[in-house]
């Protein structure tokens, strides 16, 4: 058997398809380039430079104050500070920021609120860089929250500590990741653990009123973050909000205590939230914050309009700078906040101070975008020269206004104002449009390298199976030629004539390896003989239907709900079609059984909608409540059958694998894993069932215990984890699950525990043909006469056993990191994997109730497509969507309470969580070649009731069949993975169609290119798990060759 | 005299020519009569009833749909008597058969209402619309089967697979059934799609694929028969 040549072509496969993806990713995902200017106080921007009476320290304009503090309430949603004194049930959220209320409506001139608009991604990472620089953060950056980057740019921070203003800073780490070592003073709490609503904003409390009264500081900044891991963990409408919104009322009483008449003191928040608490996308909930603004010295000079005004998020940053004396940030493209700069003394002179503001912030607009146009071609020359027309008009009247003695006529001043007020409006539309910009050469290339990579797949599965397939012509050399490949363009990039980045020549590589695969495939097989159409018809419509189904948002929106639609159609046309041919003899006990399967598959893919999680474009759609952890249950009975239901789930899985491999015979064997699976899954169960049951519990009742249960949180998953490793490390290290029975010495009492005796009576013996001859040739010599026959119990089995365990095991570490009654989800995970095995194992399967298909070692495409459907579905059935609000970030502090110190093993965590489905359809993958040798056995077994019978009749082959024909096996291996990856590479090609059809689209960020992620990632970690799955069935191979030739080796003795 | 025979076989052969033409023109009419009651219980209910229109009242529409298919196909099996059954029946044997063909007319209904739930509808919302699709497609499946082939699930069961007919009327039924659910089943693509139309609203797009795969269905049957008019032999059953 070739082990290595299959596994390398697989993952030669893979590579193909990862380059192509990496290469249409970075053309497509958004980028910005960033500016390394930065504006400083000489630059002649002003109009007039500041006059001799302005205050000292000021830089383009005078200031107006010399202090500020920015309080940064996370998530703070504009219906957060709104007051409404007439509602009469306020709901936990509401009316709780009563004091802002009461200081709007008593100093109307004082203190205002308004609509904070953000721009999406409403992650707090790109929000505060979007409040610092001015600037809008690109989707790229939206993934990389899990590590904050220092901002390059220029920025607020930066410019207050460069003109000699103190910046002092308390409260979320996420700050010293951006602006390392920038503060005057500073006091950071970590945030990452979103379950702790009051490390950070407590912390802040201990130091916020002192260094307010120390004075030591021009901007104090203050970000809370109680708030938004409220929101995570319990939902805006809880009871714990209203104590953490009065809590942030308190403490803005109390603050305004303690300001000076001088200070500004702005209340802002980062995003919004949806009503589930989560945020990231760009939903009218999520990008609603709220801003409120006060000062004890008037600020306003007119009252305030009855629905509060909307600010865009980014018009904070001039607006701060030129209040506190600094230039404004080079990158700003924000617009200064026009009431904030009106002056005393009437209409006019209120006006003019105004239009000072707006024409610093114009200059400074159009010099950004200057220098930006000349840095990167990204923005369209018809829309610049329209800008600039905007801009030099606007400015040339300003010049004629102020060199006018007298003064102006009002509407001429508004009528000013407005201009530069649509200059600069337009210019942030403009980058806003063309930040969203894309490489379409790079998109259609990685396009054009995945569809050949998906022909590449279907032509090698064609070939596999064909015995003149040579690795040497068809992996070897395809291989060198990309080397070549590679090699070519990174000389070109050395020798400095062309420009070439890692995922370039990556994909270089692939494709000239590709092309070398089609020439050698060519040259050797003029293909013809094997372009007849395999493809069932059924298979091909279900898999147009996906490809289809991904192409419109709306059924992306949906696919939840596709996926087993399609998977239920599959099914059932399987099953008619059955029928159809007259296979299926209506009331015979096979035709009950596969009706019954096909029963048990639809009400698995029916009942998955139970666990769906909503996406907010489904406006009348609720998340299933099954979702949130067993502690939010209010009702101590409800809780407790839920709980005990779980426990019967954990239990269920753990007898289920055990029950299985007691039928086959698999149980008896003394080897390490079935000893594992006897005693270490109980154990594994019991871990996390006593996890659970701490998790669950109320946290006021165990207080006392505190200490002892953070003890348990920490030991219980990182038991399960290492019980998992060690579990999978024997499966590695010894796989073969296979007892002897000795049929020459049947006194001598096996191994075993005394209930397997009685087991031994229900398993069928596994006489290997091959064995029992080698075996007799050598003991006939010996003893004449006497049959001497090893009997091998679960030797038939012996693939699917050991893949069996490590699916097991992975499927226990996956429902520690879900929440307690999503087990439920993975139980009918594995009841549908089990129907369809089994109906595929009935379909195809080799015994002789209905005509055998052609080929056993061939999997039929539609086996193929139904696994990748399931796992498609219970990607949502275990409570995920391909969007960013919608992951699970509590799987990373499963066993890690504290937080974790890199950021990969949070990553992996997630991810797991995530993809949990992913990996176990993939792992679980070489299970649809091994099922139908396993089915073999129930037919046969009726049969074969007396064990009197003589062996010489023909046994149970089962899987052996397999290892009969070691070539026929690598080939079936090699042609599974590449169909496997196939069906895989079309559901992604699908995918990427659609983002390049619609990259214009609406709801390209929303809908598609997050799904886009999301699948991109979800093929990865399916082909390396298909590959590990491969891979352990070789290792089983291996293993069993070796307990062959030492058997024999003993037998012989 | 061998000659004779010769002429014998070919004129057997032309009258059975003939006999399934004329057999063919029975099923024609049949089908537009059964179109034509569709037609006619969408435009008629709009002179009676205020505000009818199948979009707006559509479970109203349902159920005149199924009530007047279902008449249609009944009197026309007592007018064509497309399989006439030799047995001397009873009253009392009739009415019996008659109980069991609503028995197993109402466990479709039943049946059909799982599958489509299976198939994800909501369960308890709305459990009126299924329950009337569901009527829908048993009129359009079930009750032709149960007009042609009397209340026996082996008969059906053998109908329903590759060389299972017997007769152009079994072909015609298999055709049309099988239209009618493909109909329905494309029917359901529409509704995730975001155009907010009213037919999008669950089960109109259903039943409305199912009409009309029916009907399409009963327009294909005759001429798919006469065109392989050739090539299909009927055994005697
Ligand atoms: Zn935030
Ligand atoms: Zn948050």
């Amino acid at each position: 058997m070739q082990r290595v040549p299959v596994l390398l072509f697989l993952a030669w496969t893979c590579f193909l398809f990862f380059s192509a993806i990496g290469l249409f990713t970075s053309g497509f995902l958004l980028m910005r380039v960033e500016l390394a200017n930065r504006s400083s106080c000489s630059d002649p921007l002003a109009a007039s430079l500041p006059g001799p009476r302005a205050p000292l320290g000021s830089c383009w304009l005078p200031r107006r104050f010399p202090k500020a503090v920015l309080v940064i309430i996370d998530a703070l949603k504009f219906e957060f500070a709104q007051y409404d004194p007439s509602r009469r049930e306020p709901r936990p959220y509401e009316n709780k920021l009563g004091f802002l209320h009461q200081l709007a409506s008593l100093q109307p001139l004082h203190a205002r609120l308004f609509r904070f608009r953000a721009d999406p991604p409403t992650t707090t990472m790109q929000r505060i860089k979007g409040i610092t620089t001015g600037s809008l953060p690109t989707f790229i950056d939206a993934g990389s929250n899990f590590a904050s980057y220092a901002i390059q740019e220029d920025n607020l921070v930066w410019q207050l500590a460069q003109n000699g203003k103190r910046v002092v800073f308390m409260g979320d780490d996420t700050w010293d990741g951006l602006f390392p070592q920038a503060f005057h003073r500073s006091y950071f709490f970590p945030s990452f653990n979103v379950k702790d609503l009051h490390t950070v904003d407590d912390g802040i409390l201990q130091h916020l009123y002192e260094t307010v009264d120390g004075g030591e500081w021009e901007l104090l900044i203050a970000h809370f973050l109680g708030v938004d891991h409220c929101g995570h963990k319990h939902g805006p409408d809880h009871p714990e909000m209203a104590k953490k919104l009065s809590q942030m009322n308190d403490m803005l009483r109390s603050l305004v205590d303690h300001l000076a008449n001088d200070t500004l003191l702005l209340v802002a928040g980062d995003h919004g939230m949806t009503g589930t608490g989560d945020h990231g996308g760009d939903s009218e909930e999520e990008v609603n914050a709220a801003l409120f603004v006060y000062s004890k010295a008037q600020l306003f000079q007119s009252h305030p309009p009855q629905e509060p005004e909307t600010v865009p998020q980014v018009n904070l940053v001039p607006t701060l700078a030129l209040l506190l004396g600094v230039p404004v940030p080079y990158s700003n493209i924000g617009e200064v906040m026009a009431e904030l700069f009106a002056a005393e003394g009437g209409a006019a002179s209120s006006l003019l101070a105004q239009l000072e503001a707006y024409s610093i912030n114009a200059r400074q607009v159009d010099r950004f975008l200057h220098s930006y146009s000349r840095a990167a071609q990204d923005i369209s020359v018809e829309k610049l020269r329209r800008l600039q027309d905007l801009f030099s008009a606007a400015v040339e009247e300003h010049q004629q206004l102020s060199a006018q003695p007298g003064a102006p006529a009002l509407p001429h001043l508004e009528h000013l104002r407005g201009r530069f007020r649509r200059y600069l409006q337009e210019a942030r539309a403009v980058c806003a449009e063309s930040w969203a910009r894309f490489h379409p050469a790079r998109m259609l290339a990685g396009c054009a390298l995945l569809t050949s990579s998906c022909v590449l797949c279907y032509v090698a599965s064609r070939v596999a199976s064909g015995l003149s397939f040579s690795y040497r012509r068809l992996l070897l050399y395809p291989v060198l030629w990309g080397v070549v490949g590679v090699a070519l363009p990174s000389l070109a990039h050395l020798l400095g004539w062309a420009a070439a980045d890692l995922v370039l020549l990556s994909s270089w590589g692939a494709a000239a390896s590709q092309c070398g695969f089609f020439w050698h495939c060519w040259a050797k097989w003029p293909w013809r003989s094997h372009a007849a159409s395999a493809c069932s018809p059924s298979a091909g419509t279900s898999l147009r239907q996906r490809l289809r189904a991904s192409g419109l948002d709306s059924f992306v929106v949906a696919e939840a709900q596709v996926a087993p639609f399609l998977l239920a159609s599959l099914v059932l046309l399987l099953v008619l079609r059955l029928h159809w041919e007259g296979r299926l003899e209506g009331g015979s006990p096979p035709a009950l059984r596969l009706l019954g399967l096909l029963g048990v598959v639809l009400a698995c893919a029916r009942l998955s909608a139970l666990f769906r999680q909503c996406r907010e474009e489904t406006p009348c759609c609720r998340s299933s409540t099954l979702l949130a952890p067993l502690s939010s249950l209010q009702d101590p009975g409800a809780k407790n059958s839920c709980y005990l239901l779980c426990l019967a789930v954990l239990a269920l899985l753990a007898w289920g694998v055990r029950r299985w491999l007691r039928h086959y015979g698999n149980l008896n064997s003394p080897s390490a894993p079935v000893l594992f699976v006897r005693w270490g899954f109980p154990l594994l169960a019991v871990c996390v069932g006593g996890y659970w049951a701490i998790t669950s519990g109320a946290e006021e009742a165990l207080v006392k215990l505190h200490a002892w249960v953070q003890l348990a949180l920490v030991a219980f998953p990182q038991g399960i984890f290492g019980l998992v490793l060690v579990g999978l490390l024997l499966v590695l290290w010894d796989p073969v699950t296979v007892f002897v029975r000795d049929s020459r010495e049947p006194a001598e009492a096996p191994i075993v525990s005394p209930s397997s005796q009685a087991e031994l009576q229900h398993v069928i013996p596994q006489l290997y043909r091959r064995m029992q001859q080698s075996l007799k040739s050598r003991l006939d010599e010996a003893k004449s006469g006497g049959r001497a026959t090893v009997a091998a119990y679960g030797l038939g089995s012996v693939y699917s056993a050991a893949l069996l365990i490590c699916l097991a095991l992975l499927g226990f570490l996956f429902m520690t990191l879900h929440s307690e009654r999503l087990s439920l989800a993975f139980l009918l995970l594995f009841l549908e994997a089990f129907a369809l095995l089994w109906m595929h194992g009935f379909l195809a399967g080799p015994d002789g109730s209905h005509p055998p298909t052609p080929d056993p070692f061939v999997v039929p495409w539609y086996a193929l497509i139904a696994w990748a459907l399931a796992a498609a579905q219970f990607f949502y059935a275990t409570g995920h969507q391909p969007v960013f609000p919608a992951i699970h970030w509590n799987a990373a502090f499963v066993g890690f309470q504290q937080g974790h110190e890199t950021n990969l093993l949070p990553a992996l965590l997630v991810g797991a969580n995530t993809f949990a489905s992913h990996i176990l359809f993939a792992a679980g993958c070489p299970l649809l070649l091994l099922w139908p040798f396993v089915c073999e056995m129930p037919t046969a077994s009726k049969g074969k009731k007396s064990k009197a019978e003589p062996p010489d009749r023909e046994e149970q082959m089962m899987e052996m069949r397999l290892r009969e024909a070691p070539e026929k096996f690598s080939a079936a291996l090699l042609q599974l993975g590449l169909k496997y990856l196939l069906v895989l590479g079309v559901q992604i090609l699908a995918c990427v169609l659609a983002a390049i059809i619609l990259r214009r689209h609406l709801m390209v960020w929303k809908v598609f290119a997050p799904k886009f992620l999301f699948e991109a990632l979800g093929f990865m970690v399916s082909s390396l798990f298909l590959l590990l799955g491969i891979g352990l069935v070789m290792r089983v191979d291996c293993a069993v060759s070796l307990w062959f030739k030492q058997l024999i080796l003993a037998q012989s003795r | 005299m061998n000659l004779h025979a010769q002429v014998q076989v070919e004129i057997e052969d032309r009258t059975k020519g003939t006999m399934k033409e004329t057999e063919i023109k029975r099923l024609l009419s049949a089908n537009v009569i059964c179109i034509f009651s569709i037609i006619v219980a969408t435009v008629i209910p709009s002179l009676f009833l205020e505000n009818f229109s199948i979009l707006g009242t559509h479970l109203t529409w349902l159920c005149i749909c199924s009530a007047s298919v279902g008449t249609v196909n009944i009197v026309l099996y007592f007018i064509l008597k497309p399989n006439p059954s030799n047995r001397r029946t009873s009253l009392a044997h009739k009415v019996a058969r008659f109980l069991r063909c609503c028995v197993y007319f109402f466990m479709s209904c039943i049946l059909f209402h799982g599958i489509i739930v299976l198939y994800g509808a909501p369960l308890i919302e709305s459990v009126l619309e299924t329950f009337l699709f569901a009527v829908l497609l048993s009129t359009f499946t079930t009750l032709h089967c149960l007009c042609l082939l009397g209340p026996n699930i082996h008969m059906w069961l053998r109908v329903f697979s590759k060389n299972g007919a017997m007769s152009i009327w079994d072909s015609s039924l298999q055709i049309t059934a099988m239209c009618s659910v493909v109909g329905a089943w494309l029917g359901a693509f529409p509704i995730p799609l975001d155009w907010d139309r009213p037919w999008q609203v669950w089960p109109i797009s259903c039943s409305l694929g199912a009409t009309f795969g029916y009907v399409a269905g009963l327009l294909i049957a005759p001429l798919w028969i006469y065109w392989n008019r050739k090539q299909l032999t009927y055994k005697s059953r």
